[in-house]
């Protein structure tokens, strides 16, 4: 394999360039076809039958008079259902059955899959699949998630539970100034616009599945071994997707449509409704956090403590590593850091956008701004006397940190420098105004993966990679990057992702899908370049190189590699209706190179949308009686709507990763990060109290008590 | 009297006519999706509060989700398969394709559809709810992007694509306002300056 | 969703015909309220009627300065009109401050009249919820109630009514009106809405078989100087938790006349009497607000998560009364 030189003297001109998506104009004229929309003949439809107690066993279903409905097909459930494997280790680390559906009488919690109902159409298969009674042995449930929970322990997840070093006691006792705070933020969804959905049917001695996913290699492994099947006899074919944020990995009605399939020979489509979504799709797990900060006077961190408490389903033990952020961010003397999780009877969390960094930076960089009051320091001074030189806890050297350039940088164009530090001095009309700062960082990390690179006999490109755009630009980015690869214009490029038949390839999620893939195309088309300077003829096959980054990405130095950025937040908060409205934000973030600048800001800019619809408006409330969601749908969980976001600003300073072959570190998430505390210390700032307790609902700004600092 | 639990309806779509038998559970989305295979209109929620089927019904926008089919006979539908006029793409498509109006694209049919019927109720004086005066004698709003996003707010992008959402329907109202008199959508320039 | 039949009414007679006494039939306006039911099972009609075509489309001015605007008129047209913008201000104001633009553009007036509760209870069929299966009991009383009721409930439903322009069309004396098979009657809004009492499954006092074939508002020069303002969780595309439609006449500093109605805070669209009561003849001033404010909210009855919704009305309604007889001084 040929290695690119990092820093080589290619000719780009592409890359950094502002474009417009590759598949725009099928996106904007309604060409575009996502999973659920490519027609099948003698196409069946597949209805999940969900458990409506929280805890028990199945006892019955009553499956005669369902399959005497019109146009029923078939009822699967745990008695006739085939049988999947699960003990096998996935992505996600451990065996996760989550997505094994069928298998069991158990009900681990409301909204669990006890059946599917297929039938010849969607209106057959959802009123047989609502006519279907099922009794269940009920059990006591518990769904109570809480400050100090008696079952709770730390756990690992992807990283150590607990980090310590120092005496925390000692430290936070010596120092001048101390904040001890708890935050929560409650249960999210991440609720793409696009449901999950998938078209699986057997062709040719081949399972073939029309998925919304974030990795059609990762589908395929999972049902692979769910199914104890050969990887090479399952095609994942992924074009389009409408978001998912995490969400989008093996789910229920995948491996529900793939036993649908191979019961009945036809193809059969299962999509989830939205309100199935609330139970089947993953969510954010609420979190509790306390924060302990001790300083010198002069805002030097002495003492530092993170502790996150987060829920996982009796099923499987997932995490959300909200006290991680510490260990990236800010040193201390005594640094402590603990992730922690309870079992509850509920669905099984997952990965969403910025996992651990969009809770645990809500809760530190809040905490850091309560230390900047007390100590009576600029919030962004206090927080450039704590620029760590090295990871506060790995000790390695970090690859970079531009942080105190993205807070110069917004500052500047902020207008920080004219603030009054004083809180609920600033008023326009009804609305007191207030203006917050925050950090934010990232992982910037990539993960093997393997492309090719083809060169047609017409001078033009074509480029396979088993890639998903799922909304990020990942399309138009590897065709800038393919471009400047191969020297020429990008429209001599044609990038073909989203097919698993391509090979092995990392997923979009972690920030790291665009990194790893352009790390693959980059060297894929760099040997092309070279094999074709040796000057042979074309064949009418073209010519083919493969690449594979495994080697090269095992060989990357230990080194603490993010993201960085810095958040700013004008709010107007009406006291008297409990009304919170952004008036303007600014991201500046250092996030490795910039491959396509019109996307990016999108990138950015979503990220920060996701931010304030953190902040103001996200939470899916659990009934504790009955264990499931109340108002399980758009309208009873809100996310903001084009008047909740005024005209907010992202922009970024130059940042290449010189450990990347393209510069590249990552930017799907870095813009959640930060967003939510940088707008409540701006209520802070308007208002003089502090909401530790997301979202800041009108009734919870009406419920702070006037003149009260804390709420 | 006789009862009966489907109809074979005609639609006009886009100008054609679609005969087809329903089953009367049918949603027109449906319809459109599994039926006619126009599936540019799509479903996001299938319970009017995200925006994403949004489509023309005689010439005003309308979630598609809520609509019965059989109750659409007789008017006129315009999906986002026939908005633009052949290979020209309509404004509003244009500007959300220069300026990265989408992401993953699924709420995008539903927001053109949307901003299409935007403009011309705007056109058409109407208010809205962060409308000033909405009294007859204060004068049809400027479509300010204050307006602008209010009249939006049906139509959620998940994404976050809200910002350039908002700069390319500005973008399309002054390619509009060359069809009306001077003035009406003054403020549209704000959102592109 | 089960099977249903389908017909389409073309006058009114045959309309209500076609409904005749089947409770398993149900007019079909819009929709955006009753296929969202039936999705989710609350509602599962064996035939539904088609009334959008009926000749009730019409907004017509009444002499002496009043409006009468038909069933089936959307919400979108009823808030273009130029005189319900002139003559009721606040009532174009709840109309647009509801739903979206294009549920607007499907909803009509006889159909938004007649929506159904949002409770997070109602709407799943897999819960308890004596509006929807009497006696089954109410889960929001011990449960998620943030955005219930804090007048007029009972311990049987705590559910409050989603409707913007009921609360305006309350504030302004509307009158309902409708046909049966042994012709027309009418029913002030304030008798509409029935008591929740032991009966929340019993919402209208529309009589069986009885088709919504308009609305009229009475003539109201005070409604010329009025006002709504919602307070939400979101700044657009969501129900109110707290509603107020306002109309203020002052002269020499004196409360002439005042219509207060309250959303979001009761099973139904809240006229606030005794406010008014307070007003009139009061000093315009912040004092007198407050004091009306209180007069109403003395019978509230929060839960222990909705109490913020007595501060909140107590805020707003001395916010915009106060707006009101300052734009009024101008």
């Amino acid at each position: 394999m040929t290695t690119v030189t990092p820093g080589a003297p290619l000719r780009t001109t592409s890359v950094g360039t502002a474009h417009t998506r590759i598949e725009g104009r099928d996106k904007v004229t309604g060409a575009a076809r996502y999973a659920g929309e490519v027609p099948f003949a003698d196409l069946a439809y597949g209805w999940l039958v969900l458990s409506t107690v929280a805890r028990g066993r199945i006892r019955a279903l009553d499956t005669e008079p369902v399959l005497a409905m019109p146009g029923v097909l078939a009822v699967l459930d745990h008695r006739n259902a085939p049988r999947v494997e699960t003990g096998y280790t996935g992505l996600l680390g451990k065996p996760d059955p989550t997505c094994a559906v069928f298998q069991h009488d158990r009900v681990p919690h409301l909204g669990w899959p006890v059946a599917l109902v297929v039938a010849e159409t969607s209106e057959q298969a959802r009123e047989a699949a609502e006519a279907l009674v099922v009794h269940y042995e009920q059990e006591p449930h518990d769904v109570g998630f809480g400050g100090e929970h008696p079952d709770a322990y730390p756990a690992d997840g992807f990283m150590p539970a607990v980090t310590e070093k120092g005496d925390l006691d000692a430290a936070l006792a010596s120092s001048a100034v101390v904040v001890d705070a708890e935050y929560t933020t409650p249960e999210e969804h991440h609720n793409p616009m696009e449901p999950h959905a998938t078209t699986a049917r057997w062709d040719g001695g081949r399972l073939e599945l029309i998925d919304s996913n974030q990795g059609a290699t990762w589908v395929v492994g999972e049902l692979a071994n769910l199914f104890s099947l050969d990887p090479a006899s399952i095609r994942v074919r992924s074009e389009h997707v409408g978001g998912g944020f995490g969400s989008k990995g093996v789910r229920a009605h995948q491996v529900a449509a793939v036993m649908a399939t191979t019961v009945l020979q036809r193809p059969v489509r299962v999509v989830l409704t939205r309100r199935q979504m609330f139970s089947l799709a993953g969510y954010r797990s609420p979190t509790s956090q306390r924060v302990r900060l001790g300083a010198d006077a002069d805002g030097r961190l002495r003492a530092l403590e993170h502790r996150s408490l987060s829920l996982s389903s009796t099923v499987y033990e997932f995490i959300e590593p909200s006290a991680a952020v510490a260990r990236v961010m800010y040193d201390a003397e005594a640094h402590h850091t603990a992730n922690r999780i309870v079992r509850l009877d509920v669905p099984t969390p997952t990965w969403m956008r910025a996992p651990g960094e969009a809770p645990g930076s809500f809760a530190l960089e809040a905490a850091l701004d309560e230390l900047a009051e007390k100590c009576g320091l600029d919030p962004i001074e206090l927080r450039l006397r704590n620029e760590p030189d090295k990871g506060p806890v790995s000790g390695l050297p970090f690859a970079g940190r531009n942080l105190p350039a993205c807070f110069r940088e917004g500052a500047r164009r902020f207008g920080w420098a004219d603030r009054d530090p004083r809180p609920g001095v600033r008023r326009d009309g009804r609305w007191l105004l207030g203006t917050g700062t925050a950090a934010a960082s990232f992982h910037a990390g990539a993960a093997p993966s393997t492309a090719t690179a083809t060169a047609h006999p017409d001078g033009t490109f074509t480029v396979r990679i088993s890639a998903a755009d799922i909304g990020t630009g990942a399309r138009t980015a590897l065709t800038l990057v393919a471009a400047d690869a191969l020297q020429v214009p990008p429209d001599r490029v044609q990038v073909r992702i989203g097919d698993s038949d391509f090979g092995p390839a990392m997923i979009a999620g972690g920030s790291m899908g665009t990194r790893s893939w352009s790390w693959a195309v980059q060297i894929a088309a760099g040997e092309l370049l070279e094999r074709l300077a040796l000057g042979a003829d074309i064949p009418p096959e073209g010519i083919t190189v493969r690449s594979d980054t495994a080697a090269a990405i095992g060989a990357l130095t230990p080194a603490e590699r993010h993201s960085f950025g810095a958040q700013f937040a004008e709010v107007a908060v009406d006291v008297a209706t409990g009304e919170v409205r952004v008036r303007r934000m600014l991201g500046i973030f250092a996030a490795g190179r910039i491959v396509n600048p019109l996307t990016a800001r999108g990138q950015f800019l979503g990220g920060m949308i996701w931010g304030i619809s953190m902040a103001l408006h996200e939470e899916a409330v659990r009934d504790r009686a009955s264990g499931g969601h109340v108002g399980a749908d758009l309208a009873g969980y809100h996310v903001a709507t084009h008047a909740d976001v005024p005209r907010i600003e992202a922009d970024w300073i130059d940042d290449p990763d010189p450990a990347d072959p393209v510069g590249i570190k990552g930017i799907g998430e870095i813009g959640i990060v930060g967003a939510a505390a940088a707008l409540a210390n701006a209520v802070w700032h308007a208002t003089g109290v502090r909401h530790r307790s997301l979202p800041i609902r009108p009734d919870r700004v009406l419920s702070a008590p006037a003149g009260a600092p804390d709420a | 009297m006789a009862s009966s639990t489907s109809s074979v309806i005609t639609l006009k779509i886009n100008g054609e006519k679609y005969t087809l038998p329903v089953d009367h559970r049918t949603t027109l989305l449906d319809a459109l999706r599994e039926r006619l295979d126009l599936i540019g209109t799509k479903k996001g929620c299938d319970q009017g509060q995200c925006g994403a089927c949004t489509v023309l019904l005689d010439g005003r926008r309308a979630v598609s989700c809520l609509q019965l089919a059989v109750a659409a006979e007789g008017r006129e539908i315009t999906t986002i398969e026939g908005v633009a006029d052949g290979d020209r793409l309509h404004p509003v498509q244009q500007a959300f394709l220069d300026l990265d109006g989408f992401q993953c694209g699924y709420c995008t049919p539903g927001q053109i559809c949307s901003a299409i019927g935007v403009i011309e109720e705007h056109a058409a004086g109407w208010p809205s709810a962060v409308t000033e005066d909405v009294r007859p004698e204060a004068g049809p709003p400027s479509l300010t992007p204050e307006e602008i996003r209010e009249r939006m707010s049906g139509n959620l992008c998940r994404c976050g694509a809200y910002v350039s959402i908002v700069e390319a329907v500005a973008r399309a109202a002054e390619v509009r306002v060359d069809e009306r008199p001077a003035g009406a959508v003054a403020g549209a320039k704000e959102a592109v300056a | 969703m089960r099977e249903f039949d389908y017909q389409r009414a073309s006058d009114v007679a045959g309309a209500v015909a076609l409904l005749g006494a089947d409770p398993d039939t149900r007019f079909l306006g819009g929709g955006t309220n009753l296929v969202d039911l039936m999705k989710s099972g609350v509602e599962r009609p064996a035939r539904l009627v088609d009334i959008r075509e009926l000749p009730l489309d019409e907004i017509e001015p009444t002499p002496g300065g009043g409006l009468r605007v038909g069933a089936t008129v959307t919400n979108g047209d009823l808030a273009a009109h130029p005189e319900v913008r002139r003559r009721y201000p606040a009532l174009a104001q709840a109309v647009l401050a509801g739903a979206s633009g294009q549920l607007r553009n499907m909803a009509t007036v006889g159909g938004n009249l007649l929506q159904r509760t949002r409770c997070g209870y109602f709407t799943d069929v897999t819960q308890p919820c004596n509006k929807r299966t009497p006696g089954s009991g109410c889960p929001a009383i011990t449960g998620e109630h943030h955005n219930h009721a804090i007048l007029g409930a009972s311990d049987h439903c705590v559910a409050v009514h989603p409707s913007d322009m009921g609360v305006a069309l309350t504030a302004f004396d509307a009158v309902v009106h409708y046909a049966t098979a042994d012709g027309p009657g009418e029913l002030p809004l304030a008798d509409f809405y029935l008591p929740v009492g032991d009966t929340p499954h019993r919402e209208t006092a529309l009589p069986a078989g009885a088709l919504i074939t308009g609305v009229s508002l009475p003539p109201a020069p005070v409604a010329a100087h009025s006002r709504y303002r919602k307070v939400r969780e979101r700044a657009s595309y969501a129900f109110a938790i707290g509603s107020l439609a306002a109309a203020l006449d002052v002269q020499d500093g004196v409360v002439r006349d005042a219509r207060l109605a309250l959303g979001a805070v009761a099973s139904r669209p809240w006229r606030a009497a005794a406010a008014e009561r307070v007003l009139v003849g009061a000093p315009a001033d912040a004092a007198t607000y407050a004091a009306a404010a209180d007069a109403e909210l003395a019978a509230a009855r929060p839960l222990p998560h909705n109490g913020y919704k007595v501060d909140l009305i107590r805020n707003l309604v001395v916010a915009v009364l106060s707006e009101l007889a300052e734009e009024a001084a101008r």
